[in-house]
């Protein structure tokens, strides 16, 4: 059953300073409120644990997609259709692009936002293994200001996030580097649609012909997005002809070494471990056929 | 527990205050409130497509918009698409290629479709595909549906009603 609605408040300050004095002076109160794609849901099906609600969509600072020289910055409030359309993002980034492109339709692309995605915490999430991947930074707001940190540090366990009840999350920086190749994978129980099982994002750089350094996260196999930080380094320094060359049996395992999957509604952890290592391996022994 | 408050808006050019809880679903002030039942409740958790709206001309499932959020803003609804040169293309293909059988699912696809032409002026069927994903229907096995939006983008383009639309 749906929940009682007047058992749910929604403030709606209008400007960004207001809203970070609200969450300041009453630490943990209000849960942020973005396109609502994941909280009203849990609404609707009667189990929002969360009664007071702060909206954010008033606030243009928390808007946008802003290209310099160096880098791309996604603002919270960026939808997955900013990002799947963005033609930046698309050329460089092209991994984020499809994971906005894979979650949900149309409709909720328009209104599910990067922030949202992030700030939900799902281990299922199809955003934070690309972001991941790319080495992002993401920044935090409070009324004291701006505190930024490496996106892979931001998630601590399972729904659990560096983040301080007076904090919002005001988006993510990209680095912008060329010589970038990139490969993301997700599997569901359909092709379009689908909460993943398993989701897999892989990116190399190359400098001078070797792997300057790589990027290798899944989602839903731990209770965080899964780092594999022991494969990114094996691949470091290699030519794409070597990275090709390692033992299959070898990059599974050291994929597999980063990952806990467990059963649950959606898949097994069994099958999980099985089609994560696959993803690994099949990302690393094809490296050369993917386009710059 | 929260009180209810005065919300004002714009749906299909006219405007309209309720009084609501601010959680209140867009879907139920459209229904309920304003007697709009173009949109439908299907699956209440934006899986199926037929809340479809436009909120400020973007396609949202209404089921998961909160009324606090549409303060200010406008929505336009299924009710008011034959007055779009483009929607009334879609109502006529859809009729023609009996598109629309139960009508349940027909809201949300014309959105869609509208959504979608607006983008992509000449798409493929794999394009008219994931253009209509998230809707569901559940009569007739979606074929006669990107029969009708396929003709609806030619009759469009021949028309020249898509120049100038907002991507």
């Amino acid at each position: 059953m749906r929940g009682y609605i007047p058992d749910f408040d929604i403030a709606v300050p209008d400007c960004l300073d207001e809203a970070l004095k609200m969450l300041a002076e009453k630490p943990g109160f209000y849960r942020p409120l973005a396109g609502g794609t994941d909280l009203m849901v849990v609404f609707n099906a009667g189990h929002q644990t969360y009664k007071n609600f702060l909206s954010l969509h008033k606030f243009p600072e928390l808007h946008g997609i802003h290209v310099t020289e160096d880098e791309v910055e996604i603002r919270a409030l960026t939808t997955y259709t900013d990002v799947r359309y963005h033609p930046v993002l698309k050329a460089e980034f092209p991994m984020l692009c499809q994971a906005a492109a894979e979650s949900g339709a149309g409709a909720i692309q328009n209104r599910g936002t990067i922030g949202g995605n992030i700030g939900n915490g799902s281990p299922a999430a199809d955003t934070p293994p690309a972001l991941a991947a790319y080495g992002a930074e993401i920044d935090l707001l409070s009324k004291d200001g701006v505190r930024s940190l490496p996106f892979r540090k931001f998630q601590t366990g399972y729904k659990q996030m560096d983040l301080k009840p007076e904090e919002l999350i005001r988006g993510v920086r990209l680095k912008r580097k060329s010589g970038r190749l990139h490969s993301y994978r997700k599997v569901g129980t359909r092709k379009a649609q689908a909460i993943s099982k398993v989701c897999f994002a892989g990116t190399v750089r190359l400098e001078d012909g070797k792997i300057a350094d790589a990027g290798i996260v899944y989602g839903s196999v731990a209770p965080t997005v899964a780092c594999c930080e022991k494969l990114e380094q094996k691949l470091v320094g290699l030519s794409l002809a070597e990275a090709a060359k390692l033992d299959p049996t070898e990059v599974k395992e050291l994929a597999g070494a980063s990952i806990s999957p467990i059963d649950d509604i959606r898949s097994s952890g069994e099958y999980r471990l099985k089609v994560a290592k696959n993803l690994a391996a099949d990302f690393v022994s094809n490296l050369e056929k993917l386009n710059v | 527990m929260s009180v209810k408050k005065h919300y004002s808006f714009v749906v299909n050019g006219e405007n309209h205050t309720v009084e609501s809880y601010p959680a209140n679903r867009l879907l139920d002030v459209l229904r309920e409130d304003l007697r709009l039942t173009g949109c439908k409740e299907g699956c209440g958790e934006g899986e199926c497509g037929s809340c479809s709206v436009f909120l400020d001309e973007v396609m949202v499932n209404s089921c998961l918009v909160p009324i606090a959020q549409v303060q200010g803003r406008e929505i336009r609804t299924v009710e008011a698409l034959s007055s779009d040169p483009l929607g009334k293309i879609l109502q006529e293909k859809f009729l023609e290629h009996n598109g629309a059988q139960c009508g349940i699912c027909t809201p949300g696809m014309l959105v869609a479709a509208i959504t979608l032409l607006r983008r992509n002026s000449e798409p493929t069927l794999g394009e008219i595909q994931d253009g209509l994903a998230g809707n569901l229907c559940r009569c007739t096995g979606y074929k006669k549906i990107f029969d009708a939006v396929a003709d609806a983008a030619k009759v469009a383009r021949d028309q020249g009603v898509l120049e100038g639309q907002k991507a």
